[in-house]
């Protein structure tokens, strides 16, 4: 019999059942950590808290999406290597832009040389000595 | 010519192409709304004063849009789970739901922009709605897509059901995918847009 990729993992219709179950399990959860959010905004925590406990409770919702409703959960290796590779590539596309203009952020000190103290004394285009 | 191996798993990455393929069209997806989460965190970051953006959204709305597409990823697996055991009724019933569970997501979030323009509040009045009008509004036209290809598996694409039911159920599977993917950026941009 040839495996088909729903079938990867040899399903029968009791194990689907138990895949409904979970599925409600999950719904469940989800909808308590949404309250959760929710509450904890009312709670008015200083700014750094607040964001860490948002960004906490988001993620726990959206890895139990991705492992329960997309079938992350027992997925193949191949799968987990693209997303390894695409958390590194996201983490450059915030790094990146806040190591250029880290300096902006009001709050911050701006670092010798974005403040030009080391910026060459001679134009750019100057010809170069001979 | 088909897509080889929409049935049976390819020998060398052990997935069906199109799994295979989803997974990298999101992984495209998260650098797409990466790079706009970026934009936020550094319009944000950077200005001298930001608004207090709970209250100038509608944070009841906005859970009670997080409450209607949870549900529709639960309908939208339950209608995979439904082929999987051979009951197409079910399937029909559950893909039918999260069709109207995202048309309920659009109509709030239709309520949502009208409030905004009635107060005098668009895109071009300062950076936060700006980057919300962006992210939402892109966000938007992703429920749109999913509805385009949830609302083809329901109607005319499950016609498929009777010649080929696996390719069918794998089908069904992908968009699936998709539209978790739809419901894991809004996990993100709720707390970030409305309660932060």
């Amino acid at each position: 019999m040839a495996h088909t990729g729903a079938q990867a993992s040899a399903h029968g219709a009791h194990d689907i059942k138990a895949h409904v179950r979970t599925y409600f399990m999950i719904f469940g959860a989800l909808l308590v950590l949404t309250v959760v959010t929710v509450a904890v905004s009312y709670l008015h925590l200083p700014h750094t808290e607040a964001v860490i406990v948002a960004l906490i409770i988001a993620t726990l919702k959206a890895s139990l999406v991705a492992m329960f409703f997309m079938h992350l959960k027992g997925e193949r290796r191949m799968i987990y290597w693209a997303l390894y590779l695409t958390a590194a590539f996201f983490v450059l596309l915030f790094a990146l832009p806040l190591w250029t203009e880290g300096d902006h952020i009001v709050g911050t000190t701006p670092n010798r040389w974005s403040a030009g103290m080391e910026a060459p004394k001679t134009p750019e285009h100057s010809p170069a000595p001979h | 010519m088909d897509i080889p191996y929409t049935i049976e798993t390819r020998p060398d990455t052990g997935l069906t192409n199109p799994k295979l393929g989803i997974w990298l069209f999101l992984a495209s997806e998260v650098m797409l709304f990466g790079s706009l989460f970026s934009a936020y965190v550094l319009l944000r970051s950077g200005a001298e004063s930001w608004p207090v953006q709970s209250t100038i959204l509608n944070i009841p709305l906005a859970t009670l849009n997080t409450i209607i597409l949870i549900s529709s990823s639960v309908t939208m697996v339950l209608s995979w789970a439904a082929l999987k055991m051979n009951d197409f009724p079910g399937f029909r019933k559950y893909m039918g739901l999260t069709f109207l569970l995202a048309l309920g997501f659009l109509v709030v979030k239709g309520f949502e922009y009208n409030s905004k323009f009635e107060h005098g509040l668009f895109p071009s009045t300062n950076n936060f709605i700006g980057i919300y009008f962006v992210l939402t509004g892109l966000h938007g036209l992703h429920v749109i897509g999913g509805m385009i290809v949830n609302g083809y598996l329901w109607g005319p694409g499950a016609r498929m059901w009777k010649t080929e039911p696996e390719k069918f159920t794998n089908r069904v599977e992908v968009a699936g995918l998709y539209w978790h993917f739809v419901d894991l950026v809004w996990i993100f941009l709720f707390p970030i847009l409305y309660l932060l």
